[in-house]
């Protein structure tokens, strides 16, 4: 893809530039992020489906240099999907994802390092990722450039001597601009390039059989080997005068197997009182269909390349959500620490356009309802700032 | 992937912590601020005293991170002639009244709400510590807090004390 | 007569234009927005990722269920302070 290719040699030539701008700049430096404990529970309630899970996260400053995160999270999953009902595929059940970085502040600028792992019995990625943020124009602008390479290995349950991989190159560039003393944006790139085994080893595509029971089969989906992506964000923030803050995100997205989407968010955080924070958010989200996917194909093997994956159709999802911070008091065994107890709330609606759902028994093969997901998904954590 | 790498090396040897103190002769900008206790503080009649003006606010974290730090230096050199002017840059002083309230410090607080001393004084940084000797002229100027940085005010301090 | 910059040469003026104003600093323009000004900006209300292990979660149930992924997340804003 030319636009990708463009985006990566831009990011490749600003990092290797990038001893010029530390020169350049001014006297004005960056901080590391607070300190920070999170504890959380989330839950997904969707389409069948139940994920929960604990969640930790922790960011501590180890002297005045350099600032330490780590990411501890599993997602349990319990119930099927509507791809699980259909086919009866099997189901990895636990994942736990795992994610450690190191940031180093120096001069006006902070290096990133991040490792990051995820496991489950039929999937285990990696990947390292480094960054640079940089800020300059008397701390106005801020510059980043992220580069990330991931290695996957996927597995079949059931099947010991199935094992493929997957090779994942990440390369982001933003533009962080103060606008006015209440008005801050964003404007981020990435480009993503995926090459190895890229479909799901357990679902299937369906092609009309008049000779099938049901007026279908079933075979393996087959997909390309790489996929490439570029996605453009642009998010602004505004602060309204009352105390209260405004966002306002939109985000493009293509890739090499004809998906277009776009999304448009807005959020709303409003503090209340002395101990109260909320928030809200409404979020639209639209996408069209990759070149090889067919809700039904007219025979098997009908192209060199078929996928009946509902991430990869033609639709659009609606979420709205809401959440509510309280501060705690200060404790007396830990004065400098600040306590928060956080609950958040979205509701989300798929309207899937050209994805049917085949569990609706007696009707016709490309005739079935197309299909429509809600979900609820349930946040509660407590953190501590010190 | 080579190009990548050799580009953040070269970021990482070239990016050494700056100095960012600078010397200066200029003459410091007279001003007259209110201060937390009511009464009006005039920088031109401190003549004769050695003056550090730290302007900060109750939003910067390495401000308040500094604040103990000038607080014991004001403790220390009140008495030899040196008086520490925290200069609040808030146009609302709500905040940093609150926080004054729960953290005391023995130096004035001054209020700038019209940000005029600050811009007089090209406040690039926060926070910026301004040190002027006992003939009102501007000795040097500190940009940005890390602890450590409480230890070059003292320098210079003695060294004012010394003329 | 219409002038069409190959994309090579387009890459390159760019990233020579960047540079040339970074390495400048914009002489000509100050910022306009003085380090004492940023009260506002500073709020934590206005962080960009205000929780950042429910924005990983979130967008974690988001790029399971949609195609689109990337340009996200941001960095700056805040104090802008040292």
């Amino acid at each position: 893809m030319a636009v990708a290719e463009a985006v990566v040699a831009v990011i490749k030539s600003l990092l290797a530039a990038l001893p010029g701008l530390a020169f350049s700049s001014s006297l004005v430096a960056a901080v590391l992020p607070d300190n920070r404990i999170d504890l959380m529970h989330h839950s997904y309630q969707g389409g069948g489906v139940s994920i929960d899970g604990p969640a930790l996260m922790l960011r501590s400053k180890v002297g005045e240099q350099v600032s330490v995160s780590g990411f501890y999270y599993v997602d349990t999953v319990s119930g099927a999907s509507i791809d699980v009902v259909a086919t009866a595929s099997a189901y990895s059940e636990t994942r736990i994802e795992s994610r450690l970085g190191v940031d180093y502040l120096t001069g006006n600028s902070i290096l990133s390092v991040n490792y990051a792992q995820s496991d489950e019995d039929d999937y285990n990625a990696k990947s390292v990722s480094l960054g640079v943020a940089h800020d300059t124009f008397g701390g106005m602008t801020t510059l980043s450039l992220t580069a990330a390479a991931g290695d996957d290995e996927i597995g079949r349950n059931g099947d010991a001597s199935f094992s493929e991989q997957l090779r994942r190159y990440s390369y982001s560039f933003g533009v962080t601009q103060v606008l006015t003393t209440r008005w801050i944006s964003a404007l981020n790139a990435e480009v993503d390039m995926e090459q190895g085994f890229l479909n799901n080893p357990y679902r299937s595509v369906r092609y009309r059989d008049p000779m099938a029971e049901l007026g279908y089969g079933y075979q393996f989906e087959r997909y390309p080997n790489t996929r490439n992506s570029f996605a453009l964000g642009l998010v602004n923030k505004f602060y309204l005068p009352y105390r209260a803050a405004l966002t306002a995100s939109l985000r493009h997205y293509q890739d090499s197997w004809d998906i277009r989407a776009f999304d448009a968010e807005l959020e709303y955080v409003h503090p209340l009182a002395e101990r109260w924070v909320l928030d809200s958010h409404l979020r639209w989200y639209q996408q069209g269909q990759a070149s090889f996917y067919a809700d039904l194909f007219d025979f098997a093997n009908q192209q060199n390349f078929m996928a009946r994956d509902k991430e990869l159709s033609d639709f659009n999802n609606l979420s709205v959500g809401v959440g509510a911070s309280y501060r705690f008091a200060s404790w007396a065994w830990w004065p400098t620490a600040k306590p928060e107890l956080n609950l958040e709330w979205d509701h989300i609606r798929f309207n899937y356009n050209n994805f049917r759902n085949v569990t609706v028994t007696g009707a016709e093969p490309g005739a079935e309802p197309l299909y429509r997901l809600t979900a609820n998904v349930y946040r509660a954590f407590f953190s501590v700032y010190f | 992937m080579k190009t990548l790498l050799l580009g953040l090396l070269l970021t990482v040897l070239s990016l050494s912590v700056r100095n960012a103190s600078a010397e200066s002769q200029a003459a410091a900008p007279d001003f007259t601020l209110k201060a937390l206790t009511g009464v009006n503080l005039r920088l031109a009649e401190q003549r004769g005293d050695i003056i550090v003006l730290n302007f900060w606010a109750s939003w910067c974290g390495p401000c308040l991170q500094e604040m103990p730090a000038l607080d014991k230096l004001a403790s220390k050199y009140q008495p030899l002639g040196v008086q520490i002017w925290g200069v609040n840059v808030e146009a609302d002083s709500t905040a940093a009244q609150k926080y004054l309230s729960k953290t005391r410090v023995e130096f004035p607080i001054l209020f700038d709400t019209e940000n005029s001393v600050s811009e007089r004084y090209q406040v690039q940084a926060m926070p910026t510590t301004v040190i002027i000797n006992k003939d009102g002229n501007v000795h040097s100027v500190h940009r940005g807090y890390k602890p450590g940085y409480e230890q070059k005010y003292e320098n210079d301090i003695k060294t004012l004390l010394r003329n | 007569m219409k002038m069409i910059l190959k994309p090579c040469c387009a890459i390159k003026s760019l990233t020579a234009i960047l540079l040339f104003v970074s390495l400048t600093g914009c002489a000509s323009i100050e910022p306009w927005v003085k380090p004492y000004e940023r009260a506002e900006l500073a709020d934590p209300i206005m962080a960009f990722g205000r929780h950042p292990v429910a924005i990983q979660h979130s967008a974690h149930v988001r790029d399971s269920r949609e195609a689109a992924k990337g340009a996200d997340g941001s960095g700056g804003g805040g104090c802008g302070c040292n």
